[in-house]
């Protein structure tokens, strides 16, 4: 088992004599003082403070392309759940301000489609979530575009859209934005790209290109300021994560329980990376060292091949996606192997056996099934993707944990197919790190799920099972900054015995009155199934008028089931409390929405 | 008689209360129920609350009256915590069955309960009641409506009032019992508090205006110093146990018609470790009353006790302890006065044993009763016993009625010839035909519930008595006693709820895995046991007792029992009465 050598990286004084050139902007004085106070530092107080200084504060001005220009007019236009797209939007601005366009980033979620027939030039980063859906952001927005008869004749555009390949309808919202701009007379400067869960060099590739199909402004841009900024900016983040070290590991289900259930704390001190309640932690995993073994019996290869220098196990274990099965690697297996049962599965008419097939298998089934002579290394490690980062809710307040991070994780295990499976990231932190290893982190903000700005906003939370994570946030923040607003939390699992996750934190909440009121479902307790929507329910007329009050509406968890039922339940709520039509009720909520009343961080 | 009881009242209750409180304070749970209102307290409230599984201290004294206890999972106490959680905290729910007799429909409903709300099983207790374990505080509203549904109830079923009245199931007299089942339930149903408070809480009952004065004729406002316990046998049975309660009626049938009761007071098995002043006690047959007089009697040596019994400490509150302070000719004269008319002499009457008569029998009227054996009473599936299951398949084609034995274990009573192949088919199945086939040891133990619900245990009873029965079974065996019944019985605690100070071996749980064990009881339950050694290991048990056994085997007379043989062979000194309990010990009996 490999662990990340936090310890070793953090506690390494590697002295360095720091010389500052004469000619750099300061006077001896300040010179003398850095070159004293630099080399006093060790290596990851360096690394910090470049980061540090690379970003926001150290940047300031200095970029100048950022002040915009006076080239023709370009929207970059995102729709966002995680904050994925949003990132990648800015910077698609910056770059295109760098060639001196004027460039604007648009959030769908603030953007009517009559308003695009004004737009000349609009590069869009949208994403997919779960089954071919668009973000929660987006769905007004995604809903008028299909429906809208706008004139887009005058506009120049190019889609990148971002997805993950292991579900079936992948990149869906950006095929369908990329198809009905053409409809609407846009034109297509540069082919959509359809990025996968490990995007990077598919947008960078995109960007350029589309940028150089829409040519260059007269008179150009500032170039290199930007770049200058970039070059300098080990920032924590995406492409350079923080070995953040395990401070503690707890089982929060009790025994007896089905579930399992934990709470990671971890340690960000010195690592300048920061968050807010609603934002998401990043983390990347690795497989566990038995599913590469068996990957590896399926190639029938040792695991010591050479892989760029590496040993295929360790590429493995590290490096590549080794689990989820989907339709772009059966594809890259059936071209490798040849399968011609493969290939008829890839066809168009085998569509729902092939769904059937993928359906709870993963890549060592499928390379069992069409490879059965195995893989080299090299053909293996082609088929495979990029292992991606686990986004997960983050649970705590800085405010009440100082340069710390808690998650709440619920590991999956579970069989198909006669085999033991696990999730990756969700076993990867209980079963290959304890208290004192380190995983590799970054912050995804996330700035559609933040609490209302004033404290003295009521909030109701609807988080079932792992849903609780952010208002457990919340709540801590809401009691850090002194908050007076009420706060109303509904919460559930299956067994309250066992699974009633942070119960002692909850009534202690209750007992200071931070918490204002709890409601909890536990749907296995009784015969009948009981689930958040229907304690909501049964809680409509005080749940109405807290909304009447002007109380903020938060769900957070599964989005394939709960996230809707919870929907219908305010909806029924609003109709039956507030005695309105079903439009109506519908249009209130949509209006909470729009208002940022009603947020939701559903996965 | 409603004037007589209004004097008396007038006399005593609340008044006499207040006149004692100056002189020493009265016990906490006597201002719990004055406050209650009537046993309602916050019980509603406190089951509203979401974020806790848990009641308010003093509304877990209140619930017992309800019939339910608040636990938590010991096994799992120490880890809790460490995952963020409260005590695994459950009820217990015991719903009172009159006489031990349940129908079929009511077994079914039991079942179906069980499996839903509780852990997947039914205890059968020492007092022919149905114990539930493990119902969280959401379900324990809509368990005990359900209950009631089935037309049972659990009101009362624990603290300070008369519990269930019990009744033994007697088979062979079919008529009498139909006669004694009858006085069981009138006790029952003339002792059951009036409070609307149990409707109010659990069957969405009107509330009472608040103008309106609750009524509780008999028990007042703060019921009775302490629990209250009724049994009625039919000699030569004493399954029932008489001696160990508080209220006996012993049958006298005379010319195979039931003509009255012999009246037995003040037994009770309850002491404290370290405490000499608690003590169990054997009842004292006071006299002789009618069938229709035994009602009255009921409730008249009620009042007594709900007069006169010590309001100031829970340790010496039951009313054992009033008649031993009093004396029983006391007792007797004050009953005689409650009651406005005197008991007759007592009449003759023969106890045998307090064991139940395993296997088939037929009565006169040709329907049969069969009694099986159940392991510490406690109903459920395993993979080599589903008796759960099968008793379950046999309440839906059963016509008579499911009787509970004093024993923990379960009577098909009435079955009628056309349904006994059927049933017998089931039993075949099911594995249970043979449930009786134990050696006489193990058909006459008992064990408590204990850990790892009970609150009050000091060691296991139920999940370990069967293992040391089978290790003591190779001594019996060895000495070829497996025919040879001897009373055996386990509790977690000296609270007795198995009554181990009336069996011939007795062991009392003093410390997690040691026991303090007694000898000495009598074979029908007539004579309290005596320590013979203190705290000892579980695992020397066995070594404890071989030699006496071994000496049991080779050296008892003729019809000799093994509580008289230990006591003839100098094992034990023989206890007369609860006062003599703590007295001539032998002094190896202690540890250093």
């Amino acid at each position: 088992m490999v662990h990340f050598g936090g310890g070793n990286f953090s506690k390494r004084v590697n002295k360095l004599r720091i010389m500052i050139p004469e000619h750099a902007p300061f006077d001896l004085d300040q010179r003398t003082r850095l070159v004293e106070l630099l080399s006093a530092l060790d290596e990851r107080q360096r690394f910090w403070l470049s980061g540090y200084l690379a970003g926001p504060v150290g940047v300031g001005e200095v970029g100048g392309a950022a002040g915009g220009g006076v080239g023709p007019v370009m929207w970059v236009l995102y729709g966002t759940e995680s904050g994925n797209s949003e990132q990648l939007a800015d910077r698609a601005v910056k770059e295109a301000k760098r060639r001196g366009y004027k460039a604007v980033m648009k959030n769908m979620s603030e953007v009517s489609v009559p308003a695009l027939e004004k737009v000349g030039n609009l590069l869009v980063v949208v994403s997919t979530w779960g089954d071919g859906e668009p973000p929660e952001t987006a769905a007004e927005f995604y809903k008028e575009l299909m429906a809208a008869e706008a004139k887009l004749g005058g506009m120049r555009f190019s889609v990148c859209a971002l997805g993950d390949t292991s579900y079936e309808k992948f990149c869906q919202t950006g095929k369908d934005v990329d198809a009905r701009l053409e409809m609407l007379g846009a034109k297509r400067v540069h082919a959509r790209q359809d990025c996968d869960v490990d995007y990077e060099d598919g947008f960078q590739g995109w960007l350029k290109g589309a940028l150089d199909a829409f040519g260059p402004v007269s008179g150009g841009g500032m170039v290199g300021a930007v770049a200058v900024a970039r070059a300098a900016a080990p920032v924590y983040g995406k492409k350079n994560p923080y070995a953040a070290e395990m401070l503690e590991a707890v089982l929060l289900n009790g025994k007896g329980s089905s579930k399992e259930t934990w709470h990671f704390e971890f340690s960000l001190a010195g690592s300048g990376l920061a968050y807010e309640p609603g934002d998401a932690l990043a983390v990347q995993p690795m497989n566990a060292p038995d599913v590469v073994g068996a990957v590896l019996a399926a190639a029938k290869r040792s695991g010591a091949e050479d892989v760029g220098g590496k040993a295929l196990f360790d590429v493995l274990h590290e490096d590549y996606d080794i689990t989820g099965l989907s339709r772009a690697v059966l594809a890259k297996l059936a071209e490798a192997t040849g399968s011609s049962v493969l290939k008829e599965l890839l066809g168009e008419e085998a569509k729902d056996r092939l769904k059937g097939y993928i359906e709870g298998r993963q890549v060592v089934d499928a390379l069992e099934d069409f490879a059965p002579e195995g893989l080299s290394a090299e053909v293996l490690t082609g088929i495979l993707r990029k292992l991606p980062v686990r986004l997960y809710s983050i649970a705590s307040s800085p405010l009440a944990h100082p340069d710390e991070v808690h998650l709440t994780v619920a590991a999956l295990r579970y069989e198909t197919h006669g085999k033991a499976r696990k999730g990756v990231c969700s076993t990867y932190l209980p079963d290959m790190l304890k208290p004192g290893d380190a995983a590799r982190v970054f912050v995804q903000p996330n700035k559609n799920f933040r609490l209302p700005a004033s404290g003295d906003v009521p909030v109701i939370m609807v988080g079932p099972g792992t849903g609780i994570a952010p208002f457990r946030a919340f709540v801590e923040h809401r009691a850090a900054t002194g908050a007076k607003g009420r706060n109303w939390l509904f919460m559930g699992d299956q067994h309250y015995l066992y699974d009633f996750l942070y119960q002692l934190e909850w009534q202690d909440y209750l007992k200071s009155g931070v918490l204002s009121r709890l409601d909890v479902a536990f749907s296995r307790d009784q015969p009948e199934k009981v689930y958040v929507q229907h304690k909501l329910r049964e809680k409509a007329g005080e749940l109405y008028r807290w909304l009447q009050e002007g109380a903020h509406f938060y769900v957070c968890g599964d989005a394939s089931r709960m996230a809707k039922d919870v929907h219908d339940a305010l909806v029924a709520i609003v109709r039956g409390e507030g005695g309105m039509s079903e439009e109506q009720a519908e249009e209130y909520v949509a209006q909470m929405k729009k208002s940022g009343r009603y947020q939701r961080d559903v996965y | 008689l409603k004037r007589r009881l209004t004097r008396i009242q007038n006399q005593n209750p609340e008044t006499q209360s207040t006149a004692m409180s100056e002189e020493k304070k009265l016990a906490a749970n006597e201002y719990i129920k004055i406050r209650s209102n009537y046993l309602r307290g916050t019980i509603a409230e406190g089951l509203a609350d979401a974020s806790t599984g848990a009641m308010s201290e003093d509304d877990q004294q209140l619930l017992k009256f309800h019939g339910t206890y608040q636990q938590d999972d010991r096994d799992l106490r120490a880890d809790r915590r460490k995952h963020k959680l409260e005590k695994a905290y459950s009820f217990m729910i015991r719903i009172r069955v009159p006489g031990g007799v349940a129908t079929p429909e009511q077994w079914l409903e039991v079942d179906r309960m069980a499996t839903q709300f509780a852990n997947g099983t039914i205890k059968l207790t020492t007092r022919q009641a149905f114990q539930f374990h493990g119902i969280i505080k959401s379900n324990l509203k809509r368990t005990i409506k359900e209950i009631n549904q089935a037309a049972m109830d659990t009101i009362a079923a624990c603290g300070d009032v008369n519990r269930n009245v019990m009744c033994n199931p007697n088979p062979y007299l079919s008529d009498v019992h139909a006669e004694v089942l009858k006085v069981a339930q009138g006790i029952s149903d003339h002792l059951t508090p009036q409070t609307r408070a149990y409707h109010e809480i659990w069957l969405d009952g009107e509330k009472l205006e608040t103008s309106e004065e609750e009524v509780e004729p008999i028990y007042g406002k703060t019921y009775l110093p302490r629990k209250f316990k009724i049994t009625i046998a039919v000699p030569p049975s004493n399954d029932v146990d008489i001696y160990a309660n508080c209220l006996s009626f012993i049958a006298i049938v005379e010319e195979g018609t039931l003509v009255g009761f012999n009246v037995a007071v003040g037994g009770g098995m309850g002491s404290t470790h370290g405490n000499d002043k608690t003590y169990p006690r054997i009842a004292d047959v006071i006299g002789f009353c009618t069938v229709e007089q035994v009602v009255d009697v009921a409730e008249k040596v009620v009042l007594v006790q709900r007069d006169f019994g010590d309001r100031t400490d829970r340790k010496h509150s039951r009313f054992k302890y009033t008649v031993d302070d009093r004396g029983p000719e006391w007792i007797l004269a004050k009953l005689n006065e409650y009651l406005g008319y005197d008991l007759g002499p007592v009449r003759p009457f023969i106890f045998e044993d307090n064991g139940d008569r395993f296997g088939w029998v037929e009565d006169k009227n040709g329907n049969a009763h069969l009694t099986l054996f159940v392991q510490g009473g406690r109903v459920l599936d395993t993979p080599e016993y589903p008796l759960l299951t099968g008793l379950r398949e046999i309440a839906k084609v059963h016509e008579g009625d499911f009787r509970l034995t004093a024993n923990q274990n379960l009577m098909i009573a009435n079955v009628s010839p056309a349904r006994r192949g059927e049933i017998e088919v089931l039993l075949e199945r099911y594995g249970i035909k043979d449930s009786h086939e134990k050696s006489a040891l193990r058909l006459n133990s008992l064990a408590c519930v204990a850990l790892p619900t009970c609150g009050l245990s000091l060691a296991e009873a139920e999940r370990y008595l069967p293992d040391l029965l089978t290790e003591l079974e190779e001594v019996i065996e060895a000495n070829g006693l497996r025919h040879d019944a001897i009373t055996i019985r386990m509790t977690g605690c000296p609270n007795g709820c198995a009554r181990p100070f009336i069996s011939e071996i007795g062991f009392v749980g003093r410390n997690p895995g040691r026991y303090n064990v007694y000898l000495g009881g009598g074979f029908a339950g007539q004579r309290l046991s005596k320590l013979y050694r203190e705290n000892v290991p579980g695992e020397e048990i066995k070594s404890l007792l071989e030699p006496i056994i071994g000496r049991y085997a080779r050296e008892r007379e003729e019809g000799e029992r093994f509580g008289d043989f230990c006591i003839r062979a100098g094992y034990v000194n023989a206890t007369v009465q609860g006062g003599d309990f703590h007295k001539n010990i032998k002094p190896e009996a202690l540890s250093a």
